[in-house]
């Protein structure tokens, strides 16, 4: 472990110093993924003129929305920072044959492919939520108790594990199918499904929506969980997402681990 | 030809030179008929996966609904917003231009544009037979999805609106096709100046998808200050061209723009249109005059 743990420190040094060799073009990254995200808050802004909350009933008002939001931000900076470049590397590995000279190496073939990359500039959307997160806490007039703040961490841990194992499923589907562009962006379309409060998903169509999403792919977990903690009270029901949250990440990442060994397993080089 | 040309050899030789014009239009569009079709598993997949965005807004708009008192958001009511969505995906199918800026510069940036220049192919015609085979293809294959997503949503839509609004919304289509095809390739060709263009791309699809109405119907904007006085956000967004590619076509079928202001709004995107297609060419004509031919 600890090896890995130093390992991986060289592997962010490295991206750190080549980051910071091209200067401009990091900040240019910065601004750009600060564009998209200044963009979304502005509509989610708009929204807020014409209503007082998102659902009627799920107290999910302004505050309270921004705090989910910022959850979101941070969960997903994290996972864009950590696992999608490497990821991202992985179809052209597959087709190239690159993918070889990563299985001889004396180290766990899903740690070197999923995280031998950084992307420091992803880092900046996270701290923006970070700010958000602070903000719209200060605002709330419900303010989290200490176990809501003692769990928030650990959910937000909890749901860039289930994340992480959709790149790594994603990661094994391409070993196996050589390349699928499509996929990625199904990764894109997916993760959408997790940027808004799991209640806005009900009537005849969002309920089985809801459940699939919930239970079968726990993508609803990733954000809901944690940004409820953080934002709303801890009454009754309120503790099974959070069991269910935990409860899904250590399965989302063990049959993910399985599913990429024997994805590998069936990998045949593609170079010569 | 010489002076002495009778007037029938001057006829046939233009109708030759036409004919000619025809075939070399002809050949670009099938070349790149071709190389579109070579990945069609790819495209019906990609094509259906793009409505699953619009799933989770319409989900959100109804939650908006379902929590506030208003019947209508700034004129649309429930229904309407889902219906204007959908429509600005129809819009959107046809103004947006995937890889069009991008792809020009990189031909620039790597010289293979070069080939263009000594072709006798005007190298805007082949991008814009280019971009019409690929939307050609793109339709043959997205109606199947888009129809059973409208079909499947058609309680959300107004009744179908009269012959009149119906071609105005099929020019309005067109125009905004021309309209998103000579922004982008203008912007393209910004890298005989600019190495790298990607950046401004950037921007540019940023300011679009918020202020075309792809992200919110623009009305929503209305009564928004600016600080000028007399004058909100709404306002600003009329004056520039980017609601044309996404939320005029469907304000047209929902009849939010009707009579002598349908005329004028169509007389507009039409002028818009003629702006940014003379100012590709002053751009390609400029361009190719500094430009030195990188690469081998």
């Amino acid at each position: 472990m600890g090896r890995y743990l130093s390992i991986f420190g060289t592997f962010a040094r490295a991206c750190l110093v080549r980051d910071m060799t091209f200067r401009a073009n990091f900040l240019l990254e910065c601004v750009t993924s600060l564009g998209w995200m200044s963009m979304n808050l502005a509509f989610y802004l708009l929204v807020f003129q014409f209503t007082p909350e998102i659902g009627k009933g799920t107290g999910w008002s302004r505050e309270p929305f921004f705090a989910f939001v910022a959850t979101g931000l941070i969960i997903n900076s994290i996972v864009q920072a950590l696992f999608m470049p490497s990821a991202e590397e992985l179809t052209e590995m597959v087709r190239t044959g690159g993918l070889d000279a990563v299985l001889v190496r004396p180290l766990d073939a899903q740690f070197l492919l999923s995280m031998h990359r950084v992307d420091f500039s992803s880092f900046a959307n996270g701290l923006v939520g970070c700010g958000l997160l602070a903000w719209a806490l200060t605002r709330m007039d419900y303010a989290p108790p200490p176990i809501a703040w003692l769990l928030y961490p650990l959910l937000v841990v909890c749901g860039v594990a289930i994340l992480y194992s959709f790149v790594i499923m994603l990661a094994a589907a391409t070993i196996l199918m050589g390349r699928n562009q499509s996929l990625y962006d199904f990764w894109f379309y997916l993760t959408n499904f997790s940027r808004y409060p799991a209640e806005i998903y009900s009537g005849p169509w969002g309920g089985p929506l809801r459940a699939l999403c919930t239970f079968v792919i726990p993508i609803l977990l990733v954000v809901n969980v944690p940004a409820r903690v953080i934002a709303q009270p801890l009454v009754g029901d309120a503790w099974w997402p959070v069991v269910g949250a935990v409860a899904a990440a250590a399965a989302a990442l063990v049959i993910s681990r399985i599913v990429f060994q024997r994805a590998l397993a069936r990998y045949r080089s593609a170079s010569s | 030809m010489s002076s002495d040309a009778s007037p029938t050899a001057i006829r046939s030789g233009r109708l030759a030179e036409c004919a000619t014009r025809l075939r070399i239009w002809w050949t670009m569009l099938a070349i790149c008929l071709e190389e579109r079709l070579a990945y069609r598993g790819d495209f019906i997949l990609g094509t259906a996966m793009r409505f699953l965005p619009i799933v989770t807004q319409v989900f959100l708009w109804t939650a908006v609904f379902a929590a506030t008192s208003r019947s209508d958001i700034a004129g649309y009511s429930k229904t309407d917003i889902v219906a204007y969505y959908l429509l600005t995906m129809v819009t959107r199918a046809f103004s947006s231009m995937p890889g069009l800026a991008g792809g020009v510069s990189r031909s620039i940036r790597d010289g293979s544009i070069k080939k263009y220049l000594v072709q006798p192919v005007d190298y805007v015609s082949f991008l814009l037979a280019a971009r019409i085979a690929h939307k050609l293809v793109y339709y043959a294959v997205a109606i199947l999805p888009f129809a059973v997503v409208f079909w499947i949503c058609r309680s959300y839509f107004p009744p179908v609106p009269d012959a009149a609004t119906i071609a105005a919304f099929v020019a309005s289509l067109l125009l905004s096709f021309l309209l998103g095809f000579f922004m982008e390739a203008t912007l393209g060709m910004l890298g005989f100046w600019v190495l790298e263009v990607s950046s401004i791309v950037f921007a540019y699809m940023l300011v679009q998808y918020l202020l075309s109405g792809h992200m919110f119907p623009i009305d929503m904007l209305a009564g928004i200050p600016t600080g000028i006085a007399g004058v909100d956000v709404a306002d600003v967004v009329r004056w520039l061209p980017f609601e044309y590619t996404a939320y005029f076509p469907a304000a047209v079928w929902l009849g939010k723009v009707q009579g002598a202001e349908l005329g004028r709004a169509l007389a507009i995107e039409a002028a818009w249109v003629i702006v940014m297609a003379v100012a590709c060419r002053i751009v390609w004509w400029r361009g190719t005059r500094r430009y030195s031919a990188y690469g081998g």
